[in-house]
């Protein structure tokens, strides 16, 4: 496949960046988006220029590193994959693909195609736990049963990989998707109840501190979410939420 | 007193680790404020160490070489966690899981270190479960529990095919609690570049802050590397793009001794090869062994038709396909251990009965278990007379709700379903047993510098058993470190902070800073993927499922001169104070074609098959194992720790004996 890339080139945060045409030739449907980057770099590198700075580590869909907005959409035309996981032959010879990193005030770009999204890790400092040590001493993993729904609709809302995709798709940049898939983890199961109207609060207000945008309900973010996490997630976290102002 | 002492306390076997608990010099609560810690590697190993030490009071410093601790390696993990907690009433206990991971490491590991940690596993089930790991369960509520290769019981515990992460998730909720506290300082974006001595001891590191390209200096009392395994020596592995054994090997240049550098995992069922361009291995799970059986056609013909397109598996009847591990091995079946299924998987494709166009392939099928599950499924919900259609779809339906998203990948990746034609695998690069030796205390043989999880050798022998990984990281981070390197600080209460603008430091710098002035200045003739796609044929073609002498010494010869090119002609672009992707590699590569080296000469020096490191020399030549790896326990019953005397070839031997008072060493049988 023959193709034409448009990719953002931004030297550090403070510089100002643009999108810059790259030409390229030899690109087989198996490959995935990222390898097809890699035989960009190496033509860069061959050619004595800077090769294409985007974060990456697993490439299997899990670490939620990759993070590139391809023609418009967060990890590109494909559903419920991540960017690592899409592959070429999702595209046709003679493309041209535009390539830029997730957008949103609270991402800042560090390079070409990195962003920061540390502010999901302040999310997560702010309340993301269950306050237990590691005594060793713990109560036996069975003492307590957990209905399986609640144990398979806590699972389905931890698999959120924290990609930043849900922010990038919103044109608010809400990143509601993501704080409530934390949330909802820690509600649904009994261990976390206890802190549960601490943690919401606390959660919600770092979020809001980052600058991510407020909900207007368009699902944008569902639909974008290479894990399927669902808008029920909000719904839940709007009820805890509610209830733990209620109490304060 | 050897230097490879290895502090086994005394007594009974299952007393030991207690009493060792007991015997241990504490340091109290208040003194534990003034002593940091610096821990490099967020994975569940260092994750889970980092969380713990700071609970306790320590002053913790973290690493990680990702944006942030939760992409760690561990987060990839699929099939499960090991642990002792018989559950399901079949016969488990610490000692069946003792036995079976010093057996399944082809009895190349510690007894008294595989002890502990199959006494620790019920421990983090149930600190897990109390963080809000959300396992998998059963409809009354208790957690479900699966099998794994080279075990008779269902001891293995899971969360889907996502099992590590939802452990490292875990883990870094546990941090991030500490980071709210302030007892964790996080790095994230940083890369461990060199360890500090001062007086012998491990006091500190030199890290790359990656995004500025800054060289930085951190001191603490003790260091600890849980920075993961090698794996990608092979360029072709299922690590993440970025694990590297950088960490490890710039401790070992300082001291610390590299243990059992050959022995690594090749792990069965990964989705083979597509063609040149491919960048990583992505692995199918073992747990998909439960279900799934294994085969290639029973006649060359067949398998030349499928490769050329004419033939497709569906159409091979039950006759004509080689289920062969179940024949092979009848008492464990597609069950067996990794080694065994690895190699009998290489024995067919290079007997010519390969199902792919690369010839390098087989099938594991799932129908069989579709089908048995639909049928269950139908008496369950009493449906009399079901239609093969709704056999076949209630059956797929219990396999997505197992297997869902590695279906998914597989589909994604392969371009074909999985639920209607067999899934093709291949044998790929996955874990490394070898690592930094350590002591029962996990302390590598340089003073206040410790190892943990992949990153040290410690507990799998030649050989892991699937789920043992996440299950000894957890170990070493929750429950065992935090015991041990308190009784090395106990001696630090008193000493204060550590300055940093030491000529130790200075030293350090210097050196880490050379060696990146070094890497920019190749000639600039080749890429470093170059170099690093080049050292992983050598190491898959002459250091890969099966060795000999030649071949090792040759690569030996072949890993060396491509250093010697790569240090004359790499081309790094960018310059090193910014952030520089090439540059990283380049580092990690440099490193990686030193340790290939070492790994060569351990190979060839271990003229033994054992575990994952076959020996064509070595083989049974008759009775019932003929043609099965020949462990040699007269001469190689030792670990081989390598102590650095600049080229790797150079590297001195040193053997801690393995001794044996509780288990009776056998021929390892799966028949
Ligand atoms: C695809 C896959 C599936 C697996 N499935 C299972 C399974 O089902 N069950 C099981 O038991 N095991 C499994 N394993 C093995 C298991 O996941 C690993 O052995 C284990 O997670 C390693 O954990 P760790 O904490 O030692 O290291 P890792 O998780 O690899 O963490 C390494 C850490 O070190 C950091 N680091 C490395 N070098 C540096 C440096 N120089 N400077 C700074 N930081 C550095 C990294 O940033 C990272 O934080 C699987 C492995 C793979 C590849
Ligand atoms: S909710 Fe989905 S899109 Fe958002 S961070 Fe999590 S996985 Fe990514
Ligand atoms: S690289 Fe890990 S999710 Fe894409």
């Amino acid at each position: 496949m023959k193709l034409t890339l448009k990719i953002w080139r931004q030297e550090n945060a403070n510089a100002k960046g643009a999108i810059q045409t790259y030409p390229i030739d030899g690109i087989e449907p198996d490959m995935s988006f990222l390898e097809m980057l890699d035989v960009l770099n190496e033509q860069l590198i061959n050619q004595g220029d800077i090769p294409v700075v985007f974060d990456h580590d697993c490439r299997e869909g899990i670490c939620g590193s990759c993070s590139l907005q391809i023609n418009g959409e967060p990890h590109g035309p494909d559903r419920l994959v991540t960017t690592c996981q899409l592959h070429m032959r999702k595209f046709n010879d003679g493309d041209t693909i535009v390539v830029e990193p997730f957008r949103a005030k609270a991402f800042p770009v560090v390079k070409d195609l990195m962003i920061d999204r540390s502010a999901f890790d302040r999310i997560q400092h702010a309340g993301g736990y269950i306050s237990v040590n590691t005594s060793g001493n713990t109560i036996d993993a069975n003492a307590i049963p957990v209905n399986k729904e609640n144990a398979d609709d806590s699972f389905a809302a931890a698999t959120c990989i924290g990609c930043g995709a849900c922010v990038a798709a919103c044109k608010n940049a809400s990143a509601m998707l993501f704080t409530s898939a934390k949330v909802s983890q820690y509600a649904l199961l009994p261990q976390g109840q206890v802190e549960a109207s601490e943690r919401v609060l606390s959660m919600v207000e770092q979020m809001d501190k980052e600058g991510f945008g407020n909900c207007t309900n368009t699902g944008a973010c569902e639909v974008e979410c290479p894990k399927g996490i669902s808008l029920e997630n909000i719904a839940r976290m709007n009820r805890e939420y509610l209830s733990a102002s209620l109490k304060g | 007193m050897s230097i490879l002492d290895s502090k086994i306390p005394s007594g009974p076997l299952a007393d030991k680790w207690t009493k060792h608990k007991n015997e241990i010099d504490l340091v109290n609560p208040a003194n534990k404020r003034n002593i940091d810690v610096i821990i490099v590697g967020t994975g569940l190993a260092g994750g889970s160490a980092a969380a713990t030490l700071a609970e306790l009071g320590y002053n913790v410093k973290t690493f990680c070489y990702q944006d942030s601790p939760r992409r760690a390696h561990s987060i990839a993990a699929q099939g499960g966690i090991n642990a002792a907690k018989n559950y399901q009433g079949d016969g488990d206990s610490a000692y069946r899981l003792f036995y079976d991971t010093v057996k399944g490491g082809d009895y190349r590991s510690r007894e008294a270190n595989v002890h502990r940690l199959a006494e620790v596993s019920t421990n983090i089930i149930d600190q897990c479960v109390a963080q809000g790991v959300p396992f998998a369960r059963e409809y009354g509520g208790l957690l479900d529990n699966r099998s794994f290769g080279g075990v008779l019981v269902s001891r293995t515990f899971y969360a889907k095919g996502q099992t590590g992460q939802q452990l490292l998730l875990g883990a870094y909720s546990a941090m991030n609690r500490q980071i709210n506290r302030g007892k964790i300082q996080s790095f994230n974006r940083h890369e461990m570049l060199d360890v500090v001595k001062v007086d012998g001891k491990a006091r500190g590191i030199i890290a790359r802050n990656l995004v500025t390209g800054e060289i930085e200096r951190h001191s603490a009392h003790a260091v600890v590397l849980a920075s993961g395994g090698y794996g990608n020596v092979f360029f072709l592995s299922t690590n993440a793009m970025g694990s590297n054994v950088t960490a490890s090997w710039r401790a070992h240049r300082r001291g610390a001794y590299f243990a059992n550098p050959c022995y690594t995992q090749i792990h069965p069922t990964c989705i083979p090869v597509s063609g040149d361009h491919q960048s990583k291995l992505t692995l199918m799970s073992e747990s998909l062994r439960n279900d799934g059986r294994i085969w290639v056609p029973k006649k060359k013909e067949d398998a030349l038709a499928i490769r050329e397109g004419r033939l497709k598996p569906t159409q091979l009847s039950e006759e004509d396909r080689d289920y062969y591990l179940e024949r092979r091995y009848p008492a464990f079946g597609n069950l067996v251990p990794r080694d065994v299924a690895s190699r009998a998987a290489k024995e067919c494709c290079d007997a010519g009965f390969g199902v792919n166009k690369t010839g390098e392939a087989v099938y594991l099928d799932f129908a069989t278990a579709i089908e048995r599950y639909g049928r269950e499924k139908a008496l369950t919900e009493k449906i009399s007379n079901p239609s093969e259609a709704d056999i076949y779809k209630m059956g797929a339906a219990v396999i997505e709700n197992k297997y869902g998203n590695l279906f998914q990948m597989y589909e994604k990746i392969v371009d074909e379903n999985p639920y209607k034609t067999p899934m093709m695998i291949y044998p790929a690069v996955h874990y490394t047993m070898g690592g930094l030796w350590v002591d029962y205390n996990l302390q590598t043989t340089v003073e206040g510098l410790y190892a943990t999880g992949e990153a040290n050798f410690s507990d799998h022998g030649a050989n892991r058993l699937g789920a043992s990984a996440l299950m000894q990281g957890l170990a070493d981070g929750y429950f065992v470190l935090p015991y041990t390197i308190g009784d090395y600080l106990s001696k630090d209460i008193r000493t204060g902070k550590i300055p940093t603008d030491t000529k130790e430091f200075d030293q350090a710098e210097n050196e880490v800073k050379d060696r990146i002035n070094k890497l920019m200045s190749g000639s600039g003739e080749r890429s470093v993927d170059y170099y690093h796609k080049k050292l992983g044929k050598i190491m898959w073609n002459k250091c890969g499922m099966s060795r000999n002498e030649k071949d090792l010494k040759d690569a030996i010869e072949e890993i060396s001169a491509l250093r010697e090119d790569f240090w004359n002609n790499v081309k790094v672009p960018g310059t090193k104070d910014t952030l520089n992707q090439e540059l990283e590699k380049a580092g990690r590569v440099a490193d990686f074609l030193e340790l290939g080296e070492l790994f060569a000469k351990d190979a060839l020096d271990r003229r033994e098959s054992c575990g994952g490191h076959f020996r064509e020399e070595s083989v049974e030549l008759d009775g019932a194992q003929k043609g099965e790896a020949l462990r040699d326990d007269k001469n190689f019953k030792y670990v081989s720790a390598w102590e650095y005397k600049g080229a790797p070839k150079e590297a001195l031997l040193h053997k801690e004996e393995l001794n044996f008072e509780n288990i009776e060493l056998k021929t390892r049988s799966y028949k």
